[in-house]
């Protein structure tokens, strides 16, 4: 894409963005999900209000965290609560709009796995693990999901299911008896797969400019189902990445200067 | 009844090998410089409980300390892998390490239900996911009054609850703020507690509400200014992010990460020699 003047990272991050609205009450992962999170609230979405697992409410950080409890969050929140409150009373409580999420792994039901690579008792990978996003997907109103797009990550078949998106399909989440709708959106670098209203099957529905849709089909382990009406991302306005571009910069400028090591 | 002693000495009485251990703190407040001393006192065979392992676990894993390890997200917050603790669940080194593996909201919830004196806690989720099939501790309950498929889980009861705090008064009572995590909670849920603090007032000059500790359910308290580093105490220092990238390529192989640590905690004898010891590695480095 030599002609253009942003990045297809820049791209999957403003169409995220775009997704959250003014009264959205978002629980925020980190990483891809912090980042536009916050960049909604610097754009459209001034009152969103953002939680992070770690306690704070409404915060308002002017540089993203490196982590999910940077003292930024708490700083500028409107209160800071406890681990277990936020976990009983905000989100099994039902009080958020929309769960906010990045993953390792993806299958076509957005089941997401970030637990393990190979076998459980012999991985190969060994990743984090859960933190907060079982909980998550299962009991937010909504969920997003943003993560870049290849093979390695869209796959057949996950070795673990760390949370579950729509479990193998149709009406296999309200039979598990999940409470919130599950995930709305896949925002990847390369387009937005949205669940099929029958099979929940996550399909593409969006490319972003210039991207084919062979191009996602090759960064896909299963074979896509993609949209007979597939749209076009509208590309980044002027202001959105200009303002994405900001807080990149004084993130970074924010980081560097930290620490004596 | 909190006394106010020395690191060294609460250390030395009141974790002993076997124990089950919980060192909280949830990317604020961790208590680096007594996981440090358990290091360099050499305790063995421990059950860790954290729902964040991060670097002073990845040290604690390394330095074999640990047999099994109960938590929930396993990183270095922004940078990415935990070597030691994927070496340990991996390949076994250098002992090998269960696992007791859950979601932030069960360890959560399940502190809570320990701090309560309840047998186990409830909540909803796991539905769907793989844990219950590898965690046998994860169980389902009916609601006897709706008949809802609840989870449920034993409560956590830690033999020692380890936590660093911003202040304390001359009494031994405990205050902290900002993000203060599953603090309260694992202490209360913990037979033991150790606190670390930054500083000892005459006054603690909380608001009704604050975060406080009563002196009664902690058992020792010690001074060590700095205890939570390389991560934040919300007023007095900043998270030392260049430490967590360093850590990377000083914990990605075990003689790197065998040589720091015997070199900056088994080689100093309390937090501020472990702090000179790092200075002056930095003025080697500029020299170089």
């Amino acid at each position: 894409m030599p002609d253009r003047d942003y990045s297809a990272s820049e791209m999957m991050t403003v169409a995220a963005a775009r997704r959250l609205a003014n009264d959205s009450v978002c629980f925020v992962g980190i990483g891809l999900p912090s980042t536009a999170a916050n960049l909604a609230r610097l754009t459209h979405a001034p009152d969103i209000t953002l939680i992070y697992e770690s306690g704070p409410i409404g915060a308002k950080p002017d540089v993203l965290p490196l982590s999910i409890g940077d003292g930024e969050l708490a700083s500028t929140a409107d209160t800071v609560v406890s681990t277990p409150e936020i976990f009983r009373y905000w989100l099994q409580g039902g009080r958020i709009t929309t769960g906010f999420l990045g993953a390792a792994q993806i299958d076509r039901f957005a089941n997401i796995n970030t637990t393990v690579i190979g076998p459980y008792d012999d991985p190969k990978v060994r990743l984090p693990g859960a933190g907060g996003a079982p909980e998550i997907a299962s009991l937010a109103g909504e969920v997003l999901i943003i993560l870049r797009q290849s093979e390695r990550a869209f796959v057949e078949k996950l070795d673990f299911i760390t949370s579950v998106g729509y479990g193998e399909g149709g009406d296999h989440r309200q039979r598990l008896g999940l409470p919130g709708r599950g995930p709305v959106a896949v925002i990847t670098d390369l387009g937005v797969l949205t669940p099929d209203p029958k099979s929940r099957e996550m399909t593409l529905t969006a490319v972003h400019p210039g991207v084919t849709e062979d191009a996602v089909r090759a960064a896909t382990g299963w074979p896509l189902k993609v949209a007979n009406d597939v749209a076009v991302s509208e590309p980044p306005r002027p202001h959105e990445l200009e303002v994405l571009r900001d807080l990149l910069a004084r993130t970074e400028k924010a980081h560097a200067g930290q620490g004596a090591a | 009844m909190a006394e106010i002693t020395t690191l060294r000495e609460a250390v030395a009485g009141l974790i002993n090998d076997g124990d089950h251990v919980a060192f909280e703190g949830f990317t604020h407040l961790i208590p680096s410089a007594a996981a440090h001393e358990v290091i360099r006192q050499g305790r063995r065979n421990l059950t860790l409980y954290r729902m964040t392992p991060d670097l002073i676990y990845d040290q604690l894993i390394g330095m074999g300390c640990a047999s099994k390890l109960v938590f929930s997200w396993g990183g270095n917050p922004g940078v990415g892998s935990l070597h030691r603790f994927r070496d340990a669940i991996q390949k076994g080194w250098p002992v090998p390490l269960e696992i007791d593996e859950r979601s932030h909201a069960d360890m959560a919830n399940s502190y809570v239900a320990g701090a309560a004196n309840l047998p186990f806690a409830v909540m909803r989720g796991y539905a769907g996911t793989d844990l219950p099939r590898v965690n046998q501790r994860i169980k389902f309950i009916e609601c006897p009054f709706t008949g809802e498929k609840l989870a449920a889980m034993p409560s956590l009861r830690p033999d020692v609850a380890v936590i660093h705090a911003q202040k304390a008064d001359r009494r031994g009572n405990v205050l902290m703020w900002g993000i203060v995590g599953v603090q309260k909670e694992a202490v209360l849920a913990s037979r033991r507690a150790i606190v670390t603090v930054e500083e000892i007032v005459d006054d603690l000059d909380a608001p009704p509400n604050a975060v406080i500790l009563p002196r009664w359910v902690v058992d020792a308290v010690a001074v060590v200014p700095g205890g939570a580093a390389p991560s934040y105490a919300q007023g007095y220092y900043e998270r030392d992010n260049a430490f967590y990238q360093a850590w990377d390529p000083i914990s990605r192989e075990r003689e790197s990460f065998t040589a720091w640590m015997e070199r900056h905690v088994r080689g100093t004898t309390d937090f501020e020699a472990y702090k000179r010891s790092l200075a002056a590695a930095a003025r080697e480095t500029v020299h170089a």
